[in-house]
């Protein structure tokens, strides 16, 4: 069991109260998952600049005088944000390779969370209250985000193991579910080249639509051909920089609800999530159909595609 | 009528109090408000109360009910109704996932659509669902009813045994075993009574009626009052 919420805002006028109502949401589904928790969230940007959230289990050690090494190694100009174990790199876009280079080598034992122009991505081990008061996600604005609760059924309670995953620039998952063939899935894109840090099988999954977009497929599709690959249950929900999308397996045993208004479209593993949301006894709430993409995003309409099971 | 807002006195001291009714109270209709999807609103009751739920439920409510009324002002969520023995659950909105799953007696009504696995290994109820239900609905039905006016998904009555499968629109696909089968007078008796029962929009003459080949299981005619 696992907890989901996402919300993607229609109403610029909320987007200053989107952590604090995704930190409700969030908490609300602590039973679901109450061994970590994570948040993406998809906030301001900075044209030419792009973003690096990393993580350490010593920040004191590995934050200090990070900016200053980093700026050693890239061009122009570096600042740092830290948010107790995580700090958030601001650099040029066209530096985020060389920083994610001389990260390896200055600071050893910092892991990347996630990379892009907008996203941030923040989790830890721990109840979501404690998870979301540590990185202060209520204080947050953006203009969608997704939050995830785990209750760790396939690998170890870690923060590595907690969700968001980063699955390209911009770009994340959560899951609630469990694959049952992501060891050889694991030992298959491996062989690919693809790197895969942990034993958790949603990481695979994060790595498989990774691996799809880098030959060539579009997140969409790769979340079709997810459906034909992927053995085990699932509810998946992904954050792209402009939208946000959800596929649940054939089967379909994991709970989704959605909630629909003209200022917000909400995602919850159940209704409870939801239940404080402006304007929600208005709302338009329905189960997303199983086998089936589903899109919102700011550039475009919405778009549900049925995929035969 | 007794209220009680559950957000306030919670859901132990909702349960206790209704659970302490019995079929001599004079506490027989009761409101509860600012459900917000709690879970196992109602459950285990055993008296002739009516319970007004005000906003949706969430996981269990009324599951293994006894002759209450239970009334959903909202949608319901998974496992509605689950075990049910007796007794009415109505759902004004829909209701989410195995809805009614292993009850055994009683009539369930939803005046929106159901989710997937409605009904699954029915033991005995009734369930009439006004819009549409999911895929693989009424699994191993053993017996009781299930009617549904719009359309039914993938995989309806699969492994099914005795229980009785009434779809007025389209059916996606039938599962394992399960069949068309002729609608004779005692058919269209029966959904005349239970369409007016439950308040549905409906006439008899358009549904058809599916159920167990027989070939899935060992059916012998001689046991046949055993479902």
């Amino acid at each position: 069991m696992c907890g989901i919420v996402g919300l993607f805002l229609k109403d610029p006028s909320l987007e200053p109260m989107l952590g604090d109502m995704l930190t409700d949401m969030l908490v609300t589904m602590t039973d679901r998952g109450p061994d970590s928790a994570g948040i993406a969230i998809y906030g301001g940007e900075t044209t030419g600049y792009a973003k690096l959230t990393v993580q350490s289990d010593t920040p004191e050690d590995d934050f200090a005088e990070l900016d200053i090494d980093l700026r050693k190694r890239v061009k122009g100009k570096v600042s740092i944000t830290v948010k107790d174990t995580h700090a958030v790199i601001e650099m040029q876009a066209d530096q985020v390779a060389a920083a994610r280079a001389a990260l390896t080598e200055i600071r050893p034992n910092v892991s990347v969370m996630s990379h892009g122009e907008s996203l941030e991505i923040f989790k830890e081990v721990g109840l979501p209250k404690d998870v979301a008061a540590r990185f202060d996600v209520r204080g947050m604005s953006g203009t969608h985000g997704i939050g995830h609760t785990r209750m760790a059924t396939e690998s170890a309670v870690t923060t590595m193991g907690a969700h968001p995953f980063n699955t390209g620039p911009d770009q994340c998952l959560v899951h609630n579910g469990s694959l049952s063939n992501h060891n050889s899935l694991r030992r298959r894109l491996r062989r690919l080249g693809v790197h895969i840090e942990t034993e958790n099988d949603t990481e695979v999954g994060a790595a498989y639509l990774t691996w799809k977009m880098q030959e060539g497929a579009t997140l969409g599709e790769a979340m079709e051909s997810a459906l034909e690959d992927l053995d085990g249950f699932f509810t998946f929900v992904v954050g792209t920089k402009d939208g946000f999308g959800v596929v649940r397996d054939p089967i379909a045993c994991k709970p989704a609800v959605m909630a629909e208004t003209d200022q917000y479209v909400a995602f919850g593993s159940e209704y409870r999530a939801l239940v404080n949301l402006p304007g929600i006894e208005n709302a338009r709430v329905w189960e997303p159909e199983p086998a089936t993409v589903y899109f919102w995003s700011h550039n475009d309409g919405p778009t549900a595609k049925e995929k035969a099971a | 009528m007794q209220s009680f807002d559950l957000e306030a006195q919670g859901l132990r001291a909702l349960n206790s109090a209704l659970n302490a009714q019995s079929s001599e109270t004079n506490q027989t209709v009761w409101e509860v408000v600012n459900a917000k999807g709690s879970h196992a609103i109602a459950v285990g009751l055993d008296a002739p109360i009516e319970v007004n739920i005000k906003g949706s439920t969430g996981y269990y409510c009324g599951g293994m009910n006894k002759q209450a009324t239970i009334h959903v002002h909202g949608s319901a969520g998974p496992g509605t109704g689950e075990n049910m023995m007796s007794g009415k659950i109505i759902i004004e909105g829909d209701a989410s996932q195995y809805l009614g799953a292993t009850a055994h007696g009683g009539l369930i009504v939803v005046k929106g659509n159901a989710s997937s696995r409605c009904g699954i290994s029915m033991k005995g109820v009734n369930i009439v669902v006004q819009g549409n239900i999911g895929h693989m609905s009424a699994f191993m039905g053993q017996s009781g009813n299930l009617v549904v006016c719009g359309d039914a998904g993938d995989a309806l009555g699969d492994s099914c045994y005795e229980a009785r499968f009434f779809v007025r629109g389209s059916v996606k696909s039938l599962g394992a075993d399960c069949v068309k089968k002729e609608m004779r007078p005692e058919h269209i008796e029966f959904l005349n009574d239970i369409i007016a029962e439950s308040g549905v929009d409906a006439k008899p003459e358009d549904f058809t009626r599916y159920g167990s080949s027989r070939t899935l299981y060992n059916f012998d005619v001689d046991n046949a009052g055993a479902y």
